[in-house]
């Protein structure tokens, strides 16, 4: 038996309006509002990134898991926005949450779908039995040009996951994980450019649904399950639309997708995004419910997951600040101005 | 010059046909269109397409897709009027035929346009404007027509649910059309509260951004007759063509579309009919005023009362000239090569008798109006049973 023993999430308090972003530009609100299903998204502060944030939710992970971070033997996180190019996130992570030296440690890169390649990997390593505990993360401060489709979307936050096998400890036990992937360029940046580029309307039927779809219907049919037999279902969140399209063509329900659903008011994680829905949805499930998450990167693959809740979850949940507390309490509004100086948009030379 | 006969047909789904590529739509359409008329052996091919450079980086399409289609060593001549580059196809074979050159010449239109994002998509359709003197400026054409609105509406009173009508109306018709990229049905208040794309052209005024191609194959009357086989044969009655100022400022009335008319005239006279004696039309109705002026223009009705003529239903599907039963380029899509190819198509199906659900009954002759740009160039084709 190997699952998840441990959960955090963190989003940073700050936000901005869809209508605060498309006054500067000049856009029609309502269009983006409606079109994709977004209302605001969160911006990190001028001191956060991937790895503050990564430290934020593992912080989290570990006080829910209850165990010392020197027993984690790997830190993964996925991110599309490590701050260095060369030299790794996870050696700080390590560092700041005390797992140091004995671990194994990198970062992962796969677009949006990063941080369940995280939870794959240190859930594949425990069930090998080469660790006993891994940490898995997936965390974003996550890019978009100005005025483009995608600075609308694009937000920040972070998620992560502590793998074991000790029963008594198991809050969700992992039943099934598989994969898709093809070669689909729908959206990549290059080496020493700042902004993704996209693809405009490629990426949602021959990208994010073919690849999100074709996981689904793969692990459900591998599992024996359908949409019914599922209390909670996650997709990864682009915008609002998507997540919810791709629920409906599966048969699940706004019930079964609603406490996950985040990015309305959250924006895109990126690399966060599928597992910050996750956290949501253990939040407020019991013992046995079974939960379906299916991630989504560009590129393109998405990785599924099918998950059941033990008792324990009823111990672990109230330690460590809950997803939609983060989301929808403390808010601090800010203004386009203080955006761009925020996210480093301005230019001092 | 000799009869020609219109005697075989092939389109398939158009839409955003993301698994495929400009020559595979194409081949699927040429090869329908030879299997429908019993056909393995042509003389010629014309291929309309507008911008395969800017599309696909692919020029150079005679070649390529006679190729394709298993024809190596055929001549194929690829045309071009922008958006009239499908009914530049068909009148290029039909010519060729009808001079005595050839007997069966396939006339086919392709554009594959969702290779490219939505920027570089409105940039290519930009090149059929002036670019001197209108793309440059940064207009592009839902500006350009809805300058042409605007004058409408000021001129005679043409509202903008007049032409949320137009949207209606051929969506409703495209509903009925199982190879129409969007066969849905929409209403006014949903045309009205659409996201605004160039006041007063709402996007659902617009015609989509498409893949597709059409293909039809031209025979002369004796070959038509051979292959007939008690299908009723469709002849190409009368064939017009004319050009106007390629720029919208440099016209004399922003709201007439000149070289629609001269087309027109020119095919009624060959066709020897008039505007009344019409059973169904499809027309370029590549934003919802464009249809409204283009009625004008083929004279449908008078000029000026193109937005009324709508609100009188004067041309829906069971109006007195049904328009654009196919869906038009508004619900159909407008893959721009293609569109030309794909109207000639649906009037000739209507003809025969076999266009399903959406058959005009009876209908006996038809029309085709294909534009290039804001009416820079019109192509009309007069279509009849014989």
């Amino acid at each position: 038996m190997v699952g998840i023993i441990g959960y955090g999430a963190y989003i940073p308090r700050f936000r901005i309006k869809v209508e605060e972003i498309a006054k500067v530009w000049g856009a029609d609100a309502p269009s983006y509002k409606k079109g994709l299903m977004l209302q605001e998204k969160s911006v990190p502060g001028p001191d956060q990134d991937t790895i503050t944030m990564s430290v934020e939710a593992a912080k989290s992970a570990l006080v829910r898991a209850g165990i010392p971070a020197r027993e984690l033997g790997a830190i993964y996180i996925g991110s599309e926005s490590h701050p260095y190019a060369v030299k790794p996130s996870g050696t700080v992570v390590a560092e700041a949450i005390g797992a140091t030296p004995d671990l194994h440690c990198v970062d992962f890169e796969f677009a949006c779908k990063a941080g369940a390649e995280a939870m794959f990997v240190t859930y594949g390593l425990v069930k090998a039995g080469e660790i006993k505990y891994g940490l898995g993360i997936g965390a974003d401060t996550s890019q978009g040009c100005p005025g483009d489709a995608l600075e609308y979307s694009a937000a920040a936050g972070a998620a992560a996951y502590i793998m074991g096998a000790d029963k008594d400890k198991i809050v969700a036990e992992i039943l099934y994980t598989n994969s898709y992937m093809t070669d689909t360029p729908d959206f990549w940046r290059r080496e020493y450019q700042h902004y993704p580029r996209h693809a405009g309307r490629f990426t949602g039927e021959p990208a994010y649904f073919k690849h999100v779809l074709g996981a689904a219907e793969r692990i459900m049919s591998m599992a024996g399950m359908s949409a019914k037999d599922f209390t909670y279902a996650v997709f990864h969140q682009p915008n609002g639309k998507f997540p919810d399209r791709a629920g409906k063509m599966l048969g699940f329900s706004r019930e079964q997708t609603g406490p996950g659903w985040l990015s309305p008011t959250l924006g895109n994680t990126y690399s966060g995004a599928s597992p910050l829905g996750l956290t949501a949805s253990l939040d407020v499930a019991k013992k046995g419910d079974k939960i379906l998450m299916v991630s989504y990167g560009s590129g393109a693959g998405s990785d599924g997951f099918i998950l059941e809740v033990t008792s324990r979850i009823e111990e672990v949940r109230d330690l460590a600040p809950k997803t939609r507390t983060q989301l929808e309490e403390n808010k601090t509004y800010i203004d386009y101005g203080t955006y761009v100086k925020y996210r480093g948009k301005i230019r001092k030379e | 010059m000799r009869d020609v006969a219109v005697i075989g047909l092939g389109m398939r789904k158009w839409g955003e046909l993301w698994e495929q590529s400009l020559r595979t739509i194409f081949t699927e359409a040429a090869i329908d269109a030879l299997d429908d008329a019993g056909v393995d052996r042509i003389d010629s091919m014309y291929i309309g397409c507008m911008s395969g450079g800017l599309f696909v980086g692919q020029e150079h399409l005679g070649s390529m897709l006679a190729d394709y289609l298993g024809q190596r060593s055929l001549p194929a001549t690829r045309v071009e009027s922008a958006c009239a580059s499908g009914g530049l196809a068909v009148k290029s074979a039909y010519y060729e035929i009808a001079s005595g050159a050839s007997d069966v010449v396939l006339a086919a239109g392709v554009e594959k346009m969702t290779d490219v994002d939505g920027n570089a998509s409105t940039y290519a359709l930009a090149t059929a404007s002036d670019q001197e003197y209108e793309a440059y400026h940064g207009v592009t054409f839902p500006g350009l027509y809805a300058m042409i609105a605007h004058a409408h509406m000021k001129k005679y009173g043409t509202t903008k649910e007049q032409l949320a009508q137009v949207a209606v109306k051929n969506h409703a018709n495209g509903s009925r059309n199982p190879l129409a990229q969007y066969p849905y049905k929409v209403d006014v208040k949903t045309v009205l509260e659409s996201t605004l794309i160039a006041d007063p052209l709402h996007i659902l005024d617009c015609s989509p951004i498409t893949d597709g191609a059409a293909a039809v194959l031209l025979a002369s009357m004796d070959v038509a007759k051979k292959l007939a086989k008690g299908r009723p044969i469709v002849r190409i009655a009368g064939v017009g063509h004319s050009t106007d100022t390629i720029a919208l400022h440099a016209r004399k009335d922003l709201t007439f579309l000149e070289a629609t008319q001269h087309a027109a005239r020119k095919a009624y006279d060959m066709a020897k009919c008039g505007p009344g004696e019409l059973d169904l039309v499809e027309l370029h109705d590549c934003f919802t005023i464009a249809e409204i002026c283009v009625i004008e223009a083929l004279g449908l009705c008078e000029r000026g009362q193109g937005g009324k003529a709508i609100d009188q239903k004067l041309t829906t599907a069971d109006g007195k000239i049904p328009v654009n039963v196919s869906g038009g380029l508004k619900s159909k899509g407008h893959p721009v090569g293609a569109t030309g190819v794909a109207q000639i198509l649906e009037v000739a199906k209507h003809l025969r008798g076999e266009a399903g659900e959406r058959q005009v009954k009876g209908a006996r002759r038809g029309l085709t109006q294909n534009m290039g740009g804001t009416g820079g160039s019109s192509i009309v084709h007069i279509l009849e049973v014989c």
